[in-house]
């Protein structure tokens, strides 16, 4: 095989840095609106028929958007071996409830509606509440956890050691800046949860999940601004020291690395990275001002944006660390020593080349064939063949 | 056994995946069995088809919810639960599990939604695209996978590096075209089927049995027996073959699975029954049918299939080679890969045999400082436990052998006998429901364990891959998963049995008009053959 030095071993790792990236917002955006969704359901919808409505919106395609999650990890296991190997190993009991969400979700969509009554459909309403509510969490507490760096170690064999008894691993993730960073996740989810439903639903459900994700709009913002400042006074950041190969075997190891003043500093460097959390910041004060004014599709695509944004943000920041060690410097995980081989990170982008658009197109005519409002009437009518 | 980190983590994979693919084959061959009902209800437009596909598709879609959520775990584990064999292996590993994702996942996960939500929303041809697209998803997703644990029990195509300290991938068509995946494939997919097919049957049977939904009943049975027929010989054809691959990629796993401890002159012969006893290394009270190991096992009379004793003669041997290439790579490591050709000629004529060095590291932490004593007993290790092994494989072969009987004899009485069915052989079908889950579960217990002390067979040890995680995270997650999936499980059976009791409960009036026309019109009255018809 040679066809693979078509493209340097430093560039496919850059973009599969930026797939990861893709990824990510692609979960986010998708899946983010069915958690979301989930975390607005006792909320927003008061009696059975409105729950219905508020499921069924999301009910023919959270199971598409559910598989970017797990192409997440796949990409990550197939792209980022090491990062997939100490993340999902050392978050461990963090991973599991997420896990345990993911695995209660797709259930309870299922089955809340096979039954009538009331107490089953009650209790699957809690889990789907819980199941939406608490990954949307989880997940910023997890970056936040990676922006301030974690514990953990490579022995000279690259077996990967968390540092810490299992409470202290646990609980020791619920910092106060993670639990920041997870606000942000969360409001930012919650708010994309209104954006879908002021364009899925109608009536008092679409009033009221435009009122609480307005709300959430403004948190967001206002935690996402709060975490900056955080950034710029109050955490130091993380730099490679000296000379460094960019297309090296992928070895932690081989990399000093040093504390630095601030993340920030990147802003210095790369003025133009600050696009993103621009993005970020407008576009979910855009999507308070949709939601206020009651405008449907145009909110919706704000909401996006703020999410590209904020989630770009982080990785722009951080560029090239991706998974930074805070008691073992120079086992911290960067663009340039924690990938794949050149000759798999090629295939993978070659198959990444063919298979990611066919997914975008058919994804986007099934929401096309799906378009249009999920009402009280379309319940009634159709009990039985809907969730 | 002590139950360690490592027994306890094997135990969690063991208990999900095995919980997963309680769901898994259903899945594989009921999305191709509804796919086909709308296939014949397009083109006939007769509306007891459309009414099979929905019975059938709702119960296809309580089995996927599971089916998915189970999986789910799968992805993340690996690297949650076994986080070296993460980082050693995952620049092969990974590589089929994305492509996995990008490939099916999205494919079926897409249009499983529209499946359900679309009847009335998608022409009828689009609609069946639909069916059919999540059958493909579903058994593309069965590909990929089983290529990624073909790799795990014939890693070929990928290399040890001494600077990444993992296996990297040299070719990435020798992983995808494996001779262990491909085969693995089908036989796994036509094990999907099987079931489907025996589930379709049976179901069916207890309908007729009762009197109840009589000619969906009959349809159904008829396109179960009829792809289950194909079915049945393709898992057993392919289960032989699988055997041949073992017989050359995993001689071990085989001579465990027929507890043949001494190598025998070509043709040996096949224990049919016995019971093996792994500390006096024989087989007792053993039925023998002389040249049947050594035909399916070399397919010629004339090859030798080695023992265990001989086998673990040479894993000694591999293991002194190993200590070669481990004293190699640590001095590549140590220079960064600048090391006189010697050396590095040295490393890649023992390279092979690195993995037997590692299963030292159970005894002492440098594999080089083993004593004679502890090679010996690291070599020994290489025995999985037999019996377990000897028995889940005799049970798997007689159902399978099983289910070729069955699957003939209803498609005989579909067929040829007029979709006419005797009462006992419909109680039998019912009673055969578990057999397939049975036989699967079997058979991933014999690829898997046998598999053992290996993760990668010949390259990482199972004792090395774990998370170095506490004993109490894992009990913490191996409790909640147990909970988890046993809580999950009931209400699944419960609401299937609920479905399958309420019958087809969808365009009943539509049907049943049809079927009295229908009826009438196959017995000549002449009101059966005034009215036109949709599709006749």
């Amino acid at each position: 095989m040679i066809l693979h030095d078509l493209i340097s071993y430093e560039a496919l790792r850059v973009i599969w840095w930026g797939l990861l990236g893709v990824l990510l917002i692609g979960f986010a955006l998708t899946d983010g609106f069915d958690m979301g969704v989930g975390a607005l359901l006792p909320f927003v919808g008061k009696t059975d028929t409105e729950r219905r409505v508020v499921i069924n919106t999301v009910g023919p395609v959270w199971e598409g958007n559910q598989v970017w999650f797990i192409l997440g990890g796949g990409a990550i296991f197939a792209a980022w071996p090491p990062l997939y190997s100490v993340s999902f190993s050392g978050f461990y009991l963090a991973m599991f409830v997420v896990l345990a969400c993911f695995i209660v979700r797709p259930v309870a969509f299922k089955y809340r509606s096979k039954r009538d009554e009331p107490l089953w459909r009650a209790r699957w309403d809690w889990a789907l509440f819980v199941s939406g509510a608490v990954p949307a969490l989880l997940f910023g507490v997890a970056v936040g956890n990676v922006i301030q760096g974690v514990p953990f170690h490579f022995t000279d064999d690259l077996v990967a050691i968390y540092e810490g008894a299992w409470y202290a691993k646990f609980f020791g993730l619920l910092n106060p800046f993670a639990l920041l960073a997870g606000v942000v996740s969360l409001s930012m989810l919650v708010m994309h949860g209104g954006a879908w439903l002021g364009v899925k639903a109608e009536g008092a459900v679409q009033a009221r999940a435009r009122a609480i994700g307005s709300v959430a709009a403004l948190v967001a913002v206002l935690a996402y601004v709060l975490a900056g400042v955080w950034l710029a006074f109050g955490m130091e950041g993380y730099r490679i020291v000296g000379d460094y190969a960019t297309n090296g075997p992928s070895n932690p190891l081989h990399f000093e690395v040093a504390r630095s003043a601030s993340w920030l500093s990147a802003y210095h460097d790369r003025p133009w990275i600050a696009i993103a959390p621009i993005m970020g910041i407008v576009g979910a004060l855009l999507t308070f001002v949709g939601l206020r004014s009651g405008r449907e599709v145009s909110t919706l695509l704000f909401s996006k944006m703020a999410i590209f944004g904020v989630i770009s943000s982080v990785g722009l920041t951080m560029f090239p660390f991706i998974m930074p060690s805070s008691t073992d410097l120079r086992s911290s995980l960067t663009v340039w020593n924690s990938s794949s081989s050149h000759l798999t990170l090629f295939i993978m982008l070659f198959a990444t080349v063919i298979f990611l658009p066919m997914i975008l197109l058919y994804t986007s005519w099934v929401y096309k064939v799906l378009w249009g409002k999920v009402t009280e009437a379309d319940v009634r009518d159709n009990g039985h063949s809907l969730y | 056994m002590e139950f360690g980190i490592v027994e306890l983590s094997r135990l969690q994979f063991a208990v999900t995946a095995m919980y997963h693919f309680l769901f898994v084959p259903l899945t594989l061959g009921l999305s191709i069995l509804v796919a086909i009902m709308e296939t014949v209800y397009v083109t006939t437009n007769r509306p007891i088809w459309r009414q099979m596909t929905k019975f059938w598709g709702t119960l296809f879609g309580i089995n996927f919810a599971i089916g998915v959520a189970t999986g789910l775990t799968m992805e993340f584990q690996f690297g949650m639960n076994w986080s070296y064999y993460s980082q050693y292996v995952g620049d092969i590993f990974g590589a089929p599990l994305a492509i996995e994702g990008l490939m099916a996942f999205f494919l079926e996960a897409t249009f499983v939604g529209l499946f359900f939500f679309g009847w009335d929303k998608l022409s009828k041809v689009a609609h069946l695209c639909v069916a059919w697209l999540v059958a493909i998803g579903s058994n593309f997703s069965a590909l990929w996978i089983l290529i990624a644990n073909g790799w795990m029990q014939n890693p070929v195509g990928a290399q040890f590096n001494p600077l990444t300290m993992r296996m990297e991938m040299t070719d990435f068509f020798a992983v995808l075209f494996n001779e262990v995946a491909q085969a693995k494939f089908v036989h796994t997919v036509s094990a999907g089927y099987v079931t489907a097919s025996v589930f379709v049957i049976g179901v069916s049977a207890w309908f007729l049995l009762r009197g109840r939904h009589v000619e969906l009943a009959r349809r159904s049975i008829t396109v179960g027996a009829a792809f289950g027929v194909a079915a049945a010989f393709s898992v057993v054809l392919l289960g032989d073959e699988s055997g041949y691959n073992t017989s050359h990629s995993q001689k071990m796993k085989l001579a465990a699975i027929e507890s043949m401890w001494d190598t025998h002159p070509a043709p040996a012969p096949f224990n049919l029954i016995g019971f093996p006893d792994q500390k006096a290394r024989e087989t007792h009270y053993a039925i023998k049918i002389p040249w049947v190991m050594g035909l399916i096992g070399t397919r010629s009379l004339d090859t030798q299939i080695p023992g265990i004793n001989e086998l673990v003669d040479k894993a000694q041997e591999r293991i002194r080679s190993g200590q070669i290439a481990y004293k190699a790579m640590l001095e590549i490591r140590a220079k960064d890969g600048n090391v006189d050709p010697a050396t590095e000629t040295l490393f890649k004529d023992h390279s092979a045999d690195l993995g037997f060095a590692l299963l030292l590291k159970k005894y002492v932490d440098n594999p080089l400082d083993a004593t004679d004593a502890q090679i010996k007993a690291a070599a020994n290790d290489t025995v999985p436990q037999v019996w377990p092994l000897f028995w889940s494989f005799r049970i798997m072969v007689a159902l399978g052998i099983g289910f070729i009987g069955t699957m003939i004899y209803f498609f005989y009485r579909a067929s040829f006998r007029g979709m006419k069915f005797p009462r006992p052989a419909l109680h039998l079908a019912v009673w055969m429901i578990p057999a397939p889950w049975i036989a699967a579960e079997m058979g991933w217990f014999v690829s898997e364990f046998g598999r053992q002390p290996w993760t990668v067979d010949g390259v990482l040890p199972t004792a090395l891959s774990v998370s170095r995680l506490s004993i109490t995270d894992v009990s913490l997650t191996l409790a909640g998963f147990v909970l988890f999936y046993t809580v999950l499980f009931i209400i699944e059976m419960s609401l299937m049995l609920k479905y399958i009791r309420k019958g087809p409960f969808q365009d009943v009036e539509e049907t049943e008009a049809w079927t009295n026309r229908h009826t009438a019109r196959l017995s000549g009255q002449p009101d059966g053959a005034a009215i036109a018809m949709p599709g006749e």
